[in-house]
């Protein structure tokens, strides 16, 4: 008995070492991350503006918030704005890094060199700070992109206003955030290609198969689930960017004709201290990058672990 | 001939080959030219005289190269409030949250307990979470405990980031070390802490080291949180300073802009280019994106 207590008691201890380990993570992020999750979904039944704030009560109204966004028309005008925006992106970032990915193998060393290192660069620019430059670069009175594209005899662009149209405004937007985010896709991708099995492709090239067969059939399959995993990634954040749009086009140009549901949660629940109506649409933000999370954090797991 | 064979050349080498090399370099020049442009404009304009910067025709590079853009934007007001701001809320974030993860990141890379999954797959989830979803009920969490324009509120909503990318980060550094290590230290009669201790730490101090890093940049240039929970100019950080830069005048002074995101840049820049390497560009650091 006397040798039997401190053992047991022993393992007990060391069975409980885990969880105490991971005890201060998971106080931390219930209490920053998850009471503040479970208060936006109460919120999100209350009516819920600046007086509420002020006395910290808000009125229960049930479903009303919801009611009133997706009765809004506005929402569903911004939520296909930013579904055909998340595809223009994560489509040309996907094709853009892929074919940069395929270049960097076919470079000599000193070239390759140089370019991951200019990609290294690009991903390291401050999102906000990017956004500055675009602005300087793409201004109305001398921006430099206009003068390139006029040297380069691609049209007269002296004095063309990059942001006239919501349509022009965005597909500012696009070439930031595509210009931003290849760097990650790029490198990522060569990483995958030097997984792709030289002997595989040599036999194809005997068998007199093409760069695009060779590409379809052999390096593809190779580099799908990094494709995948990229992809993935690329959509949750390009639906729910915020900084790139609301800073390039202007906190005083931005209008219902240019939202994406980023700038819309922000302005119509912060800025407009409508704060039940704006956690409604944050749970339905949430809920969309949600599900389209599933996809990657599953694939994710089963990278990591494989059975 | 040297005793080790060099490898041998392609079987199938075309006699266009060379050539064709050296097209897909003119080609990979080409693009580094376009992709590194807005970093080059940025320096360069920052450096240049006003009637440069402000000509309907753009000079390249200066021949009058001026320091004066950058003294404008230190004087600039909030300038260094901002950077202390910033180094502030970024070095406590940080390090509270390397302290916690790591502690989260040995359990489980190196235990096997119930919920460990879970508990990952949880970490991965809060990464996804786009943060402007959470930004009203943080913002009203935080005012309920008078934690709004406070560094205190901002340094608890960039918990939400940091905290599960240390978390993923060093338990995949911790994992990629072998296993025989540390048991070869209890062998010798060490206890399980201090195998961990003499054993795990020295070897896993370049992760936490690289952590560290990837950490501070992602909170350096985190943006939305720090706007909405700081109101005072003299409270906001280095990115909300710069984004309130351009204000409303119509005459904007685009050299102290540019010295202004140059000097954001730089430490970013600095560290990137000094980890880059060191975290394989593991998917889990998926979360780090300029």
């Amino acid at each position: 008995m006397a040798r039997r207590r401190p053992f047991s008691l022993r393992r007990l201890a060391s069975a409980s070492v885990p969880y105490l380990l991971v005890a201060p993570v998971v106080v931390a992020i219930g209490a920053i991350l998850g009471y503040p999750l479970y208060r936006l979904v109460t919120l999100s039944f209350q009516r819920y503006g600046l007086p509420e704030l002020i006395q910290r009560q808000g009125d229960w109204i049930g479903l009303d918030n919801y009611r009133s966004v997706l009765g809004d028309s506005l929402f569903w005008d911004v939520l296909l704005r930013t579904v055909i925006f998340t595809v223009a992106n994560v489509g040309l970032t996907m094709a853009l890094g892929t074919l940069i990915a395929l270049l960097l193998v076919q470079l000599s060393a000193p070239v390759r060199v140089l370019l991951t290192t200019g990609l290294v660069l690009v991903w390291a620019m401050p999102a906000v700070v990017a956004v500055q430059v675009w602005y300087w670069m793409t201004n109305f009175q001398n921006g430099v992109l206009n003068h390139i594209l006029t040297q380069l005899h691609v049209g007269d662009f002296f004095q063309h206003d990059w942001y006239a149209s919501p349509l022009s405004q965005l597909s500012m937007v696009t070439l930031l955030i595509v210009w931003g985010a290849i760097p990650f896709v790029a490198v990522a991708t060569y990483a995958g290609l030097a997984q792709v099995p030289r002997e595989l492709v040599e036999a194809a090239h005997m068998d007199g198969a093409g760069p695009v067969r060779v590409f379809r059939d052999v390096t593809f399959p190779t580099i799908k689930p990094i494709l995948l995993i990229l992809t993935s990634l690329s959509i949750i954040w390009d639906f729910g960017v915020f900084a790139q749009p609301y800073l390039l086009i202007g906190a005083s140009h931005m209008n219902e004709s240019n939202y994406l549901m980023g700038v819309y949660v922000y302005l119509e629940g912060y800025a407009h201290s409508d704060f039940g109506r704006g956690a409604a649409i944050s749970v339905l933000m949430l809920l969309i990058v949600a599900a389209l999370s599933v996809v990657y954090v599953r694939r994710m797991v089963r990278v990591e672990e494989p059975a | 001939m040297s005793s080790v064979s060099a490898a041998p050349a392609p079987r199938r080498r075309r006699r266009g080959g060379l050539l064709r090399r050296r097209a897909w370099d003119l080609v990979g020049l080409a693009l580094f030219v376009v992709l590194v442009f807005p970093v080059f404009w940025m320096i360069s304009t920052a450096f240049k005289p006003d009637d440069e910067i402000n000509a309907l025709t753009p000079t390249w590079i200066t021949t009058s190269p001026t320091l004066d853009h950058f003294r404008d934007a230190m004087a600039r007001p909030y300038f260094w409030d901002t950077v202390q701001n910033t180094l502030i809320v970024v070095g406590v974030a940080v390090s509270a949250s390397i302290v916690l993860a790591f502690l989260a990141a040995v359990a489980l890379a190196k235990y096997r307990f119930t919920g460990s999954r879970l508990f990952v797959v949880l970490m991965l989830g809060i990464l996804m979470l786009p943060p402007v979803g959470l930004i009203i009920p943080l913002y009203v969490v935080l005012a309920r405990y008078g934690l709004t324009n406070a560094l205190t509120g901002v340094i608890l909503t960039y918990l939400t980031f940091t905290l599960p990318f240390a978390v993923l980060t060093l338990r995949s550094f911790i994992l990629g070390i072998p296993r025989e290590l540390e048991e070869a230290a209890m062998v010798d009669g060490s206890s399980r802490l201090g195998a961990f201790v003499r054993i795990l730490l020295p070897l896993v101090a370049p992760g936490l080291v690289a952590t560290s890093v990837f950490a501070f940049i992602t909170a350096w240039n985190e943006y939305i949180f720090a706007s909405v929970i700081l109101t005072d100019q003299a409270n906001h950080t280095t990115t909300v300073w710069l984004s309130y830069f351009l204000g409303t005048s119509r005459n904007v002074d685009w050299g102290a802009l540019m010295a202004a995101s140059t000097l954001t840049a730089i430490p970013v820049i600095a560290f990137f280019l000094l980890v880059q390497r060191r975290i394989a560009f593991g998917l889990t650091s998926g979360a780090v994106r300029g």
